[in-house]
């Protein structure tokens, strides 16, 4: 029998782009779906998905969960460790337009819950942590059931079949964000069901990434002494776990931890003045099994905010552009040109130099 | 004298239309093989002497000489082999215990030559060290696993004491005395050059080296032989030597015939003593005792220092190995049964202690397990033969590696296995002053030097191969492994896959 995705590794090229609005004004999906277009070549028909920041204001102060399960059964074992760790105020089946491009579903949930305050306080977690913990819990445990998007207000759509495809599928026209990000997937092996898509997610940050790290095991090894689980064993699950470890745990800044994973090469950090150098040896070598070799461009999306980073070597194309109140982002300048023709100020970020762009703050 | 029960083990050969009569060999041989009969004008050789260094053959000038392995067997036994025979032979005359030197060469296996390393094809570039810059630079030392924020947000950038190498291989431990002075001052002048750093053993320092101490790592033993302040101070880092991998378990002896001169005085023990280190540190009878001995040695050097405890590989290593890194050390070193020594009992160097593969791969899945792999660094040690050797040690967990047998050979080392003699005729396992300068510490430095050279070139292109620009993205990272003709036990500790999967 043919392996599924997470019994084994698929390397995967892939396609990026995201649009963000730094004044927080909402856009329909229709945009970021007609930016996968021109990039159709990069992505096989494998795997597909977006991230949408600010589509849920009537639940923003409730993680929203998005499960896929394999039949009824699995949803009736989730369901019952949800309602035992969580209050669920809303449950719905994630709604879809059938068509023949995409096939082989699972079912599709989302639930609006808080974690049961009787939890928290015999897990001695705060939320976010809690959250963490019982998404590993299903991912790893519960056979049949995975949680593929976790945030508040916030959410991912994701399956396998072309992006162009699957944003029309999710019916994203539907839905208005601050901020999309999205993925066309152009994976070496058939995946067999839907997970190792991207986006990947964990809590409010979710991350879409082109490129095959060289660097994975010893990242994998490392963060899982942390309580993550890889699962799917790609390259994306494990950048989005070493996110959520530096961003949230450690609570660095977004500067520190793009200086964490894609650190600047030793020659670099000795030409820069001390107390930077100081900084950057720091990183470098308090979390040096948390630098990412290899070809990757990533965009990391967290609540209020994007951020687009590429390995050091720049060994994957990344362009960013303007328009307006908008930051346009992309594998490819053809992409941007499909979401705004006179974008303007177009340019390569080099290798290793985070691109960071925040909605204005009180917007979101 | 009673009947010589055992037939030399080589054979000198002497092509005598080539001999010139020279007498360099005879000069050469400390072991006294070679003689001139003046009346005959022949040079003969005492093969029963010759232990197969090949200095005579080296220096023979007209390569009129040759060392070759004696057919003169006994008859062939499958479970008798001469090697039992005639140890038995060997102790019904001396009554004693065999001693050997340098590592075990029986035939176990030998890990590293079943594992093969990965490289780029397609899904992702493979990189050019030519072209693009490819880092070896490593840290050792605790590295802990949460960042601070000051009041201000401000990170706070304090690391405890780490030992930065410019490729992650190092000098093991010899000490002056099982080697000569030349070959420390080669070992300590290539260190320096090349950016990493060499080990007193526990001989003391001697005083013309302390200026290498920013490139030396100074040792605690148990006998605490040349240990006082300045010595812990003058080193880059200071290690408490519990055990070795050719022998585990059991201490260490130099005859007072070697305590002479300088190495009294480095030893700090009157001359002609014999230097006994015992078998345990009497001040660490358990785990917490040796928590006891690393705050002792970090409250002496101010906790500028890092701490290496070293242990030899044995069964329960991986326990032990997380025990030390919760007794404050900083970095763990582990030295594997292959690992080579001055001077052992044979049946110990042969019989105890395990692969340091399999002890390797157990010891990191173990910090690992427990979360507290970023609190300590891991070398290895016995044997490192190559750099081939060194990329799998660091795929497999290691933060670097320690070598000593290969820094040897490249001192001019035949490795004949005889250095517990003292009458080696490279000039290294030796105090005589005729053979010790044998060895000038210029070209032995420079012959270290290009050694390394060569290796940190070659791991750059396995690095390169992978696509891998920086040394710490290889540590630990077992996907770029695979094992050939293991089982399946050894492949789950080794914790890789088979070929193919």
């Amino acid at each position: 029998m043919r392996q599924l995705e997470g019994q084994i590794r698929i390397p995967s090229g892939c396609a990026i782009s995201a649009v963000i609005s730094r004044d927080g004004r909402r856009m329909t999906g229709e945009k970021i779906i007609e930016s996968l277009k021109p990039m159709h070549d990069r992505s096989n028909g494998l795997g597909g998905g977006f991230a949408g920041y600010g589509i849920y204001p009537r639940y923003k102060d409730y993680y929203a969960l998005h499960i896929f399960y394999n039949d009824d059964l699995c949803r009736t074992e989730c369901e019952s460790y949800l309602r035992t760790n969580f209050v669920i105020v809303q449950a719905e089946i994630i709604p879809v337009r059938k068509m023949p491009a995409i096939t082989n579903e699972p079912l599709i949930y989302r639930y609006f819950a808080q974690p049961l305050p009787s939890m928290l306080m015999t897990w001695q977690l705060d939320e976010d942590d809690f959250v963490a913990r019982a998404v590993m819990e299903i991912n790893t445990h519960l056979e049949g059931s995975y949680v593929f998007s976790s945030g508040k207000n916030m959410g991912v759509f994701k399956a396998v079949g072309f992006p162009e495809d699957v944003g029309v599928y999710y019916k994203l026209d539907e839905y208005e964000a601050y901020s999309w990000t999205a993925h066309g997937r152009y994976p070496t092996n058939t995946p067999g069901w839907w997970g190792g898509a991207h986006p990947f997610s964990l809590l409010n940050y979710s991350i879409v990434h082109n490129g095959e790290i060289s660097s994975y095991d010893a990242n994998r090894r490392f963060i899982e002494m942390f309580g993550y689980k890889c699962t799917l064993q790609t390259d994306t699950e494990v950048i989005a776990y070493i996110t959520d470890f530096l961003l949230r745990r450690q609570k660095l800044t977004l500067e520190e931890t793009a200086s964490t994973i894609a650190a600047p090469f030793w020659s670099t950090i000795e030409r820069r003045p001390p107390e930077e150098r100081e900084k950057l040896t720091y990183l470098r070598t308090i979390y040096s099994n948390l630098l990412i070799t290899g070809p990757f461009s990533i965009i990391v999306g967290f609540e209020g905010g994007l951020m687009a980073l590429n390995d050091r070597l720049k060994l994957r194309s990344m362009v960013v552009a303007e328009k307006d109140d908008k930051v346009l982002i992309a594998s490819e300048e053809a992409a941007i040109r499909a979401m705004e023709p006179d974008a303007a100020h177009v340019y390569a970020p080099a290798g290793g130099e985070p691109v960071i762009v925040k909605v204005k703050d009180g917007a979101y | 004298m009673g009947i010589n029960y055992i037939y030399p083990e080589f054979e000198v050969v002497r092509n005598d239309a080539r001999c010139i009569r020279c007498r360099v060999c005879e000069r050469q041989c400390s072991n006294q093989v070679h003689q001139y009969d003046k009346d005959l004008d022949l040079m003969i050789s005492d093969e029963s002497k010759c232990v197969n260094c090949k200095r005579c053959v080296s220096l023979c000038p007209t390569r009129a000489l040759k060392v070759v392995k004696s057919d003169c067997l006994l008859r062939e036994n499958a479970n008798w082999s001469n090697d039992n025979i005639n140890e038995v032979y060997k102790q019904a005359g001396s009554g004693g215990v065999l001693l050997s030197s340098m590592g075990n060469p029986k035939p176990f296996p030998v890990y590293w030559d079943k594992i093969l390393i990965n490289a780029s094809q397609v899904t992702n570039p493979s990189i050019d060290p030519l072209r693009e810059p490819m880092e070896t630079k490593v840290f050792l030392g605790k590295k802990g696993s949460d960042i601070k924020h000051d009041e201000n947000g401000k990170l706070i950038t304090k690391l405890p004491p780490q030992l930065e190498l410019s490729m992650p291989v190092m000098f093991s431990a010899m000490s002056y005395g099982s080697i000569s002075y030349n070959a420390h001052e080669s070992l300590a002048r290539a260190a320096t050059a090349l950016g990493i750093c060499y080990n007193t053993g526990e001989g003391g320092l001697h005083e013309d080296f302390y200026c290498y101490g920013p490139n030396t790592v100074v040792q605690v033993a148990s006998g605490r032989f040349g240990v006082f302040k300045d010595y812990l101070e003058a080193g880059a880092a200071v290690e408490i030597k519990i055990g070795q991998g050719a022998k585990p378990g059991i201490g260490g002896h130099l005859p007072g015939t070697k305590i002479v001169g300088d190495i009294s005085r480095t030893r700090m023990i009157p001359e002609g003593s014999d230097a006994i280190s015992p078998a345990p540190h009497h001040d660490i009878y358990s785990i917490e005792d040796l928590r006891q001995l690393v705050f002792s040695l970090k409250e002496a050097t101010e906790y500028k220092k890092p701490v290496i405890v070293k242990v030899a590989a044995v069964h329960n290593i991986a326990a032990i190995a997380s025990g030390i890194a919760r007794s404050g050390a900083d970095i763990i070193a582990i030295d594997g049964y292959r690992g080579g020594t001055g001077a052992a009992p044979t049946r110990i160097r042969d019989n105890v202690g395990i692969p340091i593969e399999l002890a390797l791969a157990s010891v990191d899945k173990r910090l690992r397990d427990e979360g507290i792999r970023n609190d300590v660094s891991l070398v290895v040690g016995g044997s490192i033969r190559s750099s081939s050797d060194v990329v799998k040690a660091i795929a497999l967990g290691a933060d670097a590696c320690y070598i000593a047998t290969a820094a040897l050979l490249a001192l001019g080392c035949h490795l004949c296995r005889t250095c517990h003699t003292g009458l080696c005729n490279w000039g290294i396992a030796t105090q005589k002053p005729e053979l010790v300068k044998r060895l000038n510490p210029d070209i032995g430095s420079e012959r270290l030097i290009n050694l390394m050279n060569a290796w940190r070139h070659e791991i750059k292109e396995l690095m390169g191969g992978m696509g891998i620009n920086s040394i710490e993205a290889l540590r630990g990272n077992r996907l770029m492994l695979r094992g050939v003709g293991l089982n399946e036990k050894e492949l789950e500790i080794l914790g890789i896959s088979h070929a193919g999967e």
